[in-house]
């Protein structure tokens, strides 16, 4: 599946795009197919997102995973600061980007 | 400490509200990102992997109290309660929101700090030695002279836009504590028959084609260093590639051109800079100099250290170094505790280096570009109370150096460029020798990791360094052996594949026991290596 993320315009955070808007959970990510391009151009024209981009992702039975490393840490947070990450009490999130 | 006159105050306080109208026309959507990221950058904001990122300047890794403590407040109140300590002593906070960062600016520039010249292809923030000021070999303080170029090179119309950033050291000693060869330009300060000027190395640089910078002249006077460095510059600015952002460090026009032809060329555009009158007026070097004359020192103190309690005297023996003055110390306090993250430091921690600097060491700190902070002023008699208050915080680690003191970039954890992560890589490290009889047997060892090609982690210059690649979407790990990023500077040599998380770690440990195994009296790390060369190690590390 293709999925869109970028961050938020005003305070930086890591954005998926949901069907109806923008979620901080990569779980959330919708399947933008081939709309991907023409969505991120609208929603970062609305001052919604930016740097907005388009990724490969699948999903698996922990719900959508992206492709690769480098999203996958932007989808949890830093794996050196669990507490600064979106699951703190989960000890081995870290683990789930690897 | 140089303090701003009203010009820097006045040029920073009108940057700031600048960036301020234009934060709020982007978020008005009255600038597109296209049009606003160039501008951002110049007011050192990047768009990290989770979030805005803001790299405050600290020029030549000098800091008052004052300055400490405002940049933990910030910490506290705009990030999420820590900053990062860079390789080129600068610090970064990673949790920055947008329309926050004009207040940030704001508030630093009430105590005389910014973020110019921490992005953009510009003179960035000029980098010096940590002992500065204090060390005993040094020719003068070269501070003054890195306080000069800070103010010839901020805004320089001419040197704005240049093909590719440009990265400035000055030092002043034989013992090179800054890397000063491995930047774009490197000054080293020295006597000749009585005048102080300075030998200029250009061409210098890590990145993806590390080079040690030639010595380009070997004495300019004092006098005429900006002239010179006007001259340097501007041939690089004439004839350094625009087409092709991976040839566009002067390193690459250095190469090519070869060390006589650019020596020549700029040579003759010196002999032209001459004729300009172009050289600053002395009284403005004697200005500047006035701020950085010698503190108040007291006379007459005791020399001695008590040393009964034995973790004080193991981190004295090792984070203590000698001071120009008697009676009194340098005090390096590692941000390397075991298992940690290299550079960083808690809001709290800040301030309590902030307490420390201003209670004990004159008012004044320093960053190391080895991510590491300094109290350049202490004295003897008050080493103790100094490392009880640092043990307490955490900030007591005796490993200057020593394998554990790690120099890591932020890494795939947090930076966009990244395609590997440094810090667990570190971390693991950290464990694997945490011992101090280990760390004390193995010496000096300096271990230095990069995320990426841009080595931003000085991997090159580690006696041990290590590259993070992606293949294939999957962390992969080249090890490299033999570098110096001191006076001996050297590029590192790759052992040959790349290795797993934890193979890298194995594979240095496989190391050091052939460096234990095979070292004459008195050798480092790097000694043995340079006198074994690569294949031993290749082979207890490959089989």
């Amino acid at each position: 599946m293709k999925i869109l993320t970028g961050n938020d315009l005003g305070t930086g955070d890591v954005i998926w795009w949901a069907g109806d808007g923008w979620s901080r959970q990569v779980g959330d990510s919708v399947d933008v197919s081939d709309k991907g391009e023409d969505l991120a151009r609208a929603e970062e024209a609305a001052l919604r997102v930016v740097g907005a981009y388009v990724i490969d992702a699948t999903v698996t039975g922990e719900g959508v995973r992206p492709a690769h490393i480098k999203d996958r840490i932007r989808a949890l947070g830093p794996t050196v600061r669990p507490d600064l990450t979106l699951k703190p009490n989960d000890a081995d999130a870290g683990n789930w980007v690897i | 400490m140089y303090r701003y006159d009203s010009y820097d105050q006045s040029i920073v306080d009108a940057r700031v509200e600048e960036f301020r109208d234009q934060t709020q026309r982007r978020l008005a959507g009255q600038l597109t990102e296209d049009q606003f990221k160039p501008l951002r950058l110049m007011n050192g904001l990047y768009l990290q992997l989770h979030a805005y990122m803001l790299r405050v300047a600290i020029p030549y890794g000098t800091l008052s109290a004052r300055q400490m403590r405002k940049l933990g407040e910030i910490a506290a109140k705009y990030d999420r309660g820590y900053g990062h300590f860079t390789t080129r002593q600068n610090l970064q906070y990673n949790w920055i929101k947008l329309a926050d960062a004009p207040d940030i600016l704001a508030e630093l520039a009430t105590v005389e700090m910014h973020a110019i010249q921490t992005s953009g292809n510009c003179i960035r923030n000029i980098s010096s030695d940590q002992y500065a000021g204090v060390a005993a070999d040094e020719v003068a303080d070269p501070r003054p002279w890195a306080e000069l170029l800070r103010q010839w090179s901020t805004f320089h119309p001419e040197f704005t836009y240049l093909p590719r950033k440009f990265k400035i050291a000055v030092i002043a000693s034989e013992e090179d504590r800054s890397a000063m060869r491995l930047h774009d330009i490197g000054l080293k300060l020295v006597s000749r028959d009585g005048q102080v000027g300075a030998e200029v190395y250009a061409g210098g640089g890590m990145g993806r084609t590390p080079m040690v910078a030639p010595l380009i002249r070997d004495f300019v006077p004092e006098e005429e260093i900006v002239s010179y460095l006007e001259a340097c510059l501007r041939v690089y600015n004439r004839y350094g590639r625009r087409d092709n952002k991976y040839k566009a460090r002067i390193k690459i026009l250095v190469h090519e051109l070869g060390v006589e032809e650019y020596k020549r060329q700029v040579e003759e555009e010196f002999a032209h800079m001459r004729t300009l009158g172009l050289n600053p007026p002395t009284e403005e070097l004697d200005r500047i100099r006035a701020y950085f004359a010698g503190p108040a020192y007291e006379t007459g103190l005791d020399d001695s250290v008590d040393r009964n309690d034995p973790a004080f005297a193991l981190w004295v023996d090792r984070q203590v170094a000698a001071h120009k003055q008697p009676g009194y110390a340098i005090v390096n306090i590692s941000l390397k505790p075991r298992g940690g993250i290299p550079g960083d430091a808690s809001a709290e921690q800040i301030a309590l280096v902030a307490d420390l600097a201003e209670q004990y060491s004159l008012d004044e700190l320093r960053v190391t570009h080895a991510q590491n902070l300094v109290l350049p002023h202490v004295k003897k008699a008050e080493l103790y109370a100094i490392w009880q208050k640092l043990d307490e915080a955490g900030l007591a680690e005796a490993n200057l150096d020593l394998i554990t003191d790690i120099i890591a970039c932020p890494g795939l954890d947090y930076c966009s460029l990244a395609n590997a992560r440094s810090i667990p890589l570190a971390q693991k490290l950290s464990e694997r020798f945490a011992a101090a009889d280990r760390q004390k047997e193995l010496g000096e060892l300096k271990v230095k990791i990069s995320g990426c090609i841009n080595a931003c982690g000085h991997h090159h210059a580690g006696h041990i360094g290590v590259l993070g690649v992606d293949r294939k979407g999957v962390e992969n790990f080249q090890l490299s052996l033999g570098g110096s990023g001191a006076e001996d500077a050297s590029v590192g040599q790759i052992t040959g594949p790349g290795f797993s998380e934890d193979g890298v770690v194995d594979a240095i440990e496989k190391v050091t026991n052939i460096y234990l195994a095979q070292r004459e009296e008195g050798e480092r790390f790097l000694d043995t290596y340079r006198r074994l060369g690569m294949k031993p190690f290749k082979e207890a590390i490959y089989g």
